[in-house]
């Protein structure tokens, strides 16, 4: 048995919605689990019914070998960070970090300690004085942190807490998470709508799509390998190419091309996901592309433009090859990296 | 810096308003220190007369009323008790109640709170028949218990509670209860400190609203121990002269001057705390 065991979870509120099928999961004892999906997904039910904040309509949710579906959430011991961080507005930052150890009866002089510990690691002793309306975002996204640390929880709970943030410091938290996260070695689950964020902070993500995980794997696995349409377009950036087609006896037909030998023994209507990142000019390759427009990144181009019949692609190449506007490239696929999907289920099948 | 016209015509508008507040107070201090006679032969004085310390000595110690058993320094007691005790409960009730209606969410709660809220069509001047008669059954007759009890139940300070819990984002209570926070404890250490100013401002409200209270104390009092202000404003320093009842009106713009008091030491003391809430915006 493992650290987090999801066994059948379903959400249904009250209203009807149904937020989570018969969800199953889990999740090892210091591993970092990225709930990542479009917005309305279930991904933050799935997390409250975690924390307790949400009751569970039906199946079984243990924590460290213990059934918690009754468990009130104080008794938990699990501690979240929300996207809106849910400070204290009147209490000054020390008293943030100390109100959960207070109402555990812990003594004074632990707190003291345990809050200056969390304090230092996330650089804020300066502020412990200070109430949180008068810290900028990122000093508040760490005290938001620290109120979680500083218990020393079983489980981290994040629902989307860099999405407040600009840009900039978005990267750099995520940087911090992540260090702290190894340095913490806390069991943590994280939500996010932005795959990047995912990508990058996963040990393990699970991939949701209304109400269902989708996929369940390494970032690398499930960007290498995507079982569903769903997941080959919402994983990658930027997104990969899909381009209608059918096949017949091993053989791949789209719009002004063919692929032939394919290892798929399906026949009928697909779609073929091709990643931008997986294509490179030759002479006489399988696609041509007329360039529309070109985003140079400096490392990278991106090249969109649009197919014969009026499809719009997306290539990415080198920032240091030189594409014109208006040009027609020849592109072949790279090691035959593509992906085929059935129309009509949206599975992968080669 | 120069003075724009529209601004000069802004403070002419504050100093009449000023003005509007502040003159009638002084009338009645000013005329509070002359001679009932001088009064009611001059009229009303803007200019302090010479017996501010004769007059303001038989208010506080001259006793009063049909049997001469109460001074007006116990009618302020007695009012000021029945402010304070109204005011605290209220105060207390209303914001406990909201508090069950807004985080308590049980099926009845929006129908309880229409019941609640209509209640502010029936005053106690509607209802001071059956009240009386409970009251009296009770045996509350003639006590603090009696004046204050009957009027803590208070809508409108439910009502202001309720739609300012309900701007205090969920988060904070989930936060809350992760943190080990159980209902008390969140009421105690989060809506209490969060709703401070709103606190003070129904405490002012609620308390001048008890000490102005008329009609209760009048039907429900018959010993002049606990007679109270507004009351006693009609029926003491009245003088018989020959056979008609005239009042001593010195000493009734001394007992008006002196009964302003209570409220305005609660509002000085509390709008500190009133203005601080209002400048730091704690959400
Ligand atoms: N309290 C609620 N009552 C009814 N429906 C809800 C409630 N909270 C969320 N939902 C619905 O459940 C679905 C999943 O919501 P949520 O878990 O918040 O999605 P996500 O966090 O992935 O954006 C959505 O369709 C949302 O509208
Ligand atoms: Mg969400």
């Amino acid at each position: 048995m493992s650290f987090l065991d999801l066994k059948n979870v379903t959400k249904i509120y009250p209203n009807g919605t149904k937020a989570v099928h018969e969800t199953s999961l889990s999740i090892d004892e210091g591993e970092f689990m990225v709930f990542v999906g479009p917005s309305g997904c279930g991904k933050s039910t799935l997390l409250r019914m975690v924390a307790g904040l949400e009751d569970i309509t039906e199946g079984d949710i243990s924590l460290d070998g213990k059934l918690i579906n009754q468990v009130d959430p104080s008794e938990r011991d699990v501690a979240m960070v929300f996207q809106n961080y849910a400070l204290y507005p009147h209490m000054n930052v020390y008293n943030n970090l100390a109100y959960g150890l207070k109402n555990r009866g812990i003594d004074k002089e632990t707190i003291e300690q345990k809050v200056n510990d969390a304090a230092k690691l996330l650089q804020i002793s300066d502020f412990l004085q200070r109430k949180p309306s008068m810290l900028s975002g990122g000093q508040r996204q760490r005290v938001a942190m620290g109120r979680a640390i500083v218990r020393n929880p079983k489980i981290f709970l994040f629902d989307e807490p860099l999405s407040n943030l600009d840009a900039k410091l978005r990267i750099q938290m995520r940087l911090e998470i992540k260090k702290l996260q190894q340095k913490v070695g806390v069991t943590s689950i994280f939500v996010t709508h932005d795959q990047v964020e995912a990508m990058t902070l996963a040990d393990r993500l699970a991939v949701i799509n209304n109400g269902i995980i989708e996929q369940l794997g390494t970032p690398i696995e499930i960007y290498d390998n995507p079982k569903s349409l769903f997941v080959a377009g919402f994983i990658g950036s930027p997104q990969m190419n899909f381009l209608d087609g059918n096949i017949k006896n091993k053989t791949l037909s789209a719009e002004g091309f063919e692929i032939k030998d394919i290892q798929s023994d399906f026949n009928g209507d697909v779609i073929l996901g091709i990643r931008p990142e997986h294509l490179s000019q030759t002479e006489n390759g399988l696609i041509n592309l007329k360039v529309d427009l070109v985003e140079q990144l400096g490392s990278d181009n991106l090249v969109y433009g649009q197919l014969k019949d009026k499809k719009d692609f997306c290539y990415r190449c080198p920032g240091n090859q030189t594409i014109e506007k208006g040009s027609n490239l020849s592109l072949n696929i790279e090691n035959n990296k593509y992906y085929i999907f059935d129309k009509s289920t949206g599975k992968r099948v080669n | 810096m120069k003075i724009k016209p529209l601004q000069i015509l802004a403070h002419i508008i504050l100093i009449l308003g000023v003005l509007l507040m502040v003159v009638p107070i002084w009338i009645s201090f000013a005329s509070s220190t002359h001679d009932t006679v001088t009064i009611l032969t001059e009229g009303m004085k803007f200019n302090i007369g010479e017996y501010f310390s004769r007059n303001y000595n038989e208010v506080l110690n001259e006793k009063g009323g049909w049997s001469e058993e109460v001074t007006a320094a116990k009618m302020f007691i007695n009012s000021f008790i029945m402010a304070l005790g109204i005011a605290t409960l209220k105060v207390t009730i209303s914001a406990m109640s909201a508090y069950a209606l807004v985080y308590y969410r049980f099926k009845l709660a929006v129908p309880i709170f229409w019941l609640i809220f209509i209640t502010l069509l029936v005053p106690l001047e509607v209802r001071i028949f059956p009240t009386y008669k409970i009251v009296s059954d009770l045996g509350l007759t003639n006590s603090y218990t009696g004046l204050i009890l009957p009027l803590v139940a208070s809508a409108t300070a439910t009502f202001f509670f309720r739609q300012f819990y309900r701007t205090i984002p969920d988060e904070l209570l989930e936060s809350a209860k992760l943190d080990g926070a159980n209902s008390w404890r969140f009421f105690i250490d989060f809506l209490v400190p969060l709703s401070k100013t709103m606190i003070a401002a129904m405490f002012i409200f609620m308390f001048v609203y008890g000490y102005s209270q008329y009609l209760w104390p009048l039907i429900m009092t018959t010993s002049e121990k606990y007679w109270t202000v507004v009351m006693g404003m009609k029926i003491i320093f009245t003088e018989s002269y020959e056979g008609v009842a005239l009042p001593r009106t010195a000493e009734r713009f001394a007992y008006i001057i002196l009964s302003m008091l209570p409220p305005v030491l609660v509002v000085v003391i509390l709008q500190k705390w009133f203005i601080k809430g209002l400048i730091q915006t704690e959400k």
